[in-house]
């Protein structure tokens, strides 16, 4: 046995990620304000001398600790499996070590700095971007508390973090699929480093980002009472500015209940554009490339059922009524996506296939994510019988039409399924088809509930979906061909026919 | 040395039949003092259609389809019962219910005792 040195590529990498992890330690240690004040507390203060400050409920802590587990679940092995069943036998253990391999450096990054680009306070860029006041943690401890949907309900901030935490690592590792088994392991960890950087922590900020809705509710509040004039004036300035405070698609009244947009929109589009920048498969459309390990598959696909609980009824942060609509438009909506993928092939097709019922459940729990504590449960199961024949045809008669190597079909199912979960939110939220209506806030006495309007309901939907693609598709093309020229993105010809568990991981993922 | 085909004394007779007939040929060989068969799983085609396998998009046309390949040694004087044997037994009807092939063995040795040719088989 001889000591190999690392490679260029392994320098490469070693060196990007110590000067990252400099540079915003160098960030972090220049500010010296604390601007980590707990939410609520602020809310407090600002309601003072209402209330005192909010201390998080247990049941409410309890289930988003379990939440979180649950969505580490989805990733792995529940993620990891669903794709390794699809991959040849060669690229079995590649698949798994990627999935793997991301949800551990998401999770080193997240802890260092993406928690705070993502979740914290961006001064002046607040709108884009979290800035670096809670990197490395900073001002985060066992008392401090996170806002959540309902006024004066907080949340252990820990528990907020760990439970972001798993969708950040989940989100990047969806996109692995598009690109599997020609992909170099040092190109994607490079470029998943510099994606969930880059254009996940930003589009979570977008979208997530409401620095303390108690303050919005306390403005509105006041602006309410106040008699006129001046303070009319005051209170109105005050309401400005705590709403100005928050993502620039939350702000623009965006809906999105567990991340269709942010999750799935997001990793669906960089799979597609890695599919036509890395290319096809060697020997795609003339080798058999039939799936490994179907049993594989549906022990994936159902882990990431059970998993998508804590994902959408988790995403409410509480322990309520609409996280148990959440979990059950996540069960229904499911159900009936399975079954009317499972159908529509077996009309189209001629058979039933389990893939096809996996792939509809799957379909069918993206679909529902943005929508599932804003619609109704009927409204969720026609969400779902829907998503599934819209998927079919994209990741059969488009991709076939189109010819692009979409391995594993992220863009086809994560993609278009997130966007037909995005704009179905934006209709099913409407009241009059059992959706619970707008959350606002300001309207504190109307159970949160605002008015719905469908069109600009559907323009603000339009706005987070096409913000998404654009920065998503545009930023990871350019990240592709920036790890392209560091590191190159695919293996040798006869590194990627040898397989890429020998060739990149020296090892099998099946000695039999 | 052995003369030309036909007067050796032992022979290989070689049967690819449907999976499912394996245990039915073994019973009929075993009737007639067969004592020894090689089994292996093997892929191929013949006259036998393949069939198309669909995942979401891709179709593939699988026209090679798992068989089972048995090889049997036996004495030259053996050959003919034996083909009779796997012959009935493996026979469906149906088209895909294989082929037999007979080749000439020239050398068999029992690796335990040393025997040699007709009293290793």
């Amino acid at each position: 046995m001889t000591f190999k040195r690392p490679t260029s590529a392994g320098w490469a990498i070693l060196a990007i990620g110590a000067l990252c992890a400099v540079g915003f330690a160098d960030a972090a240690l220049a500010q010296t304000a604390a601007p980590a004040a707990p939410a609520a507390a602020d809310a407090a203060s600002t309601a003072a001398p209402a209330a005192a400050a909010a201390v998080p409920n247990k049941g409410d802590t309890a289930w988003m600790l379990v939440s979180s587990a649950l969505v580490l679940m989805m990733s792995i092995p529940g993620l990891a499996l669903f794709y390794g069943g699809l991959v040849r036998t060669k690229n079995m253990a590649s698949v798994l070590t990627q999935v793997f391999a991301i949800v551990a450096m998401v999770g080193v990054v997240w802890t260092l700095y993406g928690y705070s680009l993502a979740f914290g306070d961006g001064g002046s860029m607040t709108p884009y971007i979290g800035g670096l006041g809670k990197a490395l943690m900073k001002g985060i401890d066992a008392n401090s508390t996170a806002a959540t949907f309902s006024n004066g309900v907080v949340i252990p901030e820990l528990a907020y973090f760990v439970f972001q935490m798993t969708f950040a690592m989940i989100t990047p590792a969806l996109i692995v699929g598009a690109f599997a088994e020609r992909i170099k392991f040092s190109a994607v960890m490079l470029f998943i480093l510099l994606w969930v950087t880059i254009v996940y922590f930003p589009i979570a900020h977008w979208v997530w980002y409401i620095p303390a809705p108690d303050d919005v509710a306390a403005a509105a509040k006041a602006l309410a009472a106040a008699a006129d004039g001046a303070a009319k004036t005051a209170a109105q300035a005050k309401l400005d500015e705590v709403t100005s405070g928050a993502g620039w698609l939350a702000g623009a009244g965006a809906l999105d209940f567990a991340g269709g947009t942010v999750v799935h929109i997001n990793a669906g589009i960089a799979g597609l554009v890695g599919a036509l920048i890395i290319g096809k498969r060697v020997g795609y459309g003339k080798e058999l490339m039939a799936p490994h390990s179907l049993t594989m598959t549906m022990i994936g696909a159902s882990l990431l059922w059970v998993g998508w609980f804590g994902f959408n009824a988790g995403s409410n942060l509480e322990s309520n009524g609409v996280t148990a609509l959440a979990f059950v438009n996540t069960m229904v909506a499911t159900a009936g996506a399975a079954l009317s993928w499972l159908l529509t092939e077996w009309i189209v097709k001629g058979k039933p296939s389990l893939l096809g019922i996996c792939s509809g459940a799957v379909a069918g729990l993206v679909a529902v994510t943005p929508a599932s504590g804003f619609a109704g449960p009927i409204g969720a199961l026609v969400l779902g019988l829907i998503v599934s024949p819209i998927c079919l045809f994209f990741v059969s008669t488009v991709k076939n039409a189109l010819g692009y190597d979409d391995a594993l079909d992220v863009f086809g199912v994560h993609c278009i399924g997130g966007i037909v979960g995005a704009l179905g939110t934006g209709i099913l939220v409407n009241p009059a088809l059992g959706g619970v209506g707008i959350t606002d806030y300001t309207n504190i006495t109307g159970n949160n509930a605002g008015a719905y309007d469908l069109a600009g309901q559907m323009i603000s939907q339009c706005k987070a979906v096409l913000a998404t693609l654009i920065w998503s598709g545009v930023g990871s093309a350019i990240l592709y061909k920036l790890v392209d020229i560091i590191v190159g993105l695919r293996p040798s010809v006869e590194e990627e026919r040898e397989g890429l568990d020998i060739s990149d991981h020296g090892e099998r993922a099946y000695n039999m | 040395m052995p003369g030309p085909s036909g007067d050796e004394p032992m022979k290989i007779v070689m049967a690819i039949i449907k999976p499912f007939k394996l245990e039915e040929v073994r019973d009929a060989l075993t009737a007639i003092g067969v004592h020894g068969l090689t089994v292996t799983e093997v892929k191929g085609y013949g006259r036998q259609k393949g069939h198309t396998e669909i995942y979401r998009g891709a179709e593939y046309a699988v026209s090679f389809l798992p068989k089972i390949k048995i090889e049997v040694a036996v004495a030259s004087d053996q050959v003919d019962k034996t083909i009779d044997a796997i012959t009935s037994a493996a026979k469906t009807g149906q088209i895909g219910d294989g082929k037999i092939f007979v080749i000439n063995l020239d050398h068999a040795v029992r690796i335990r005792t040393g025997e040699a040719d007709a009293a290793a088989l």
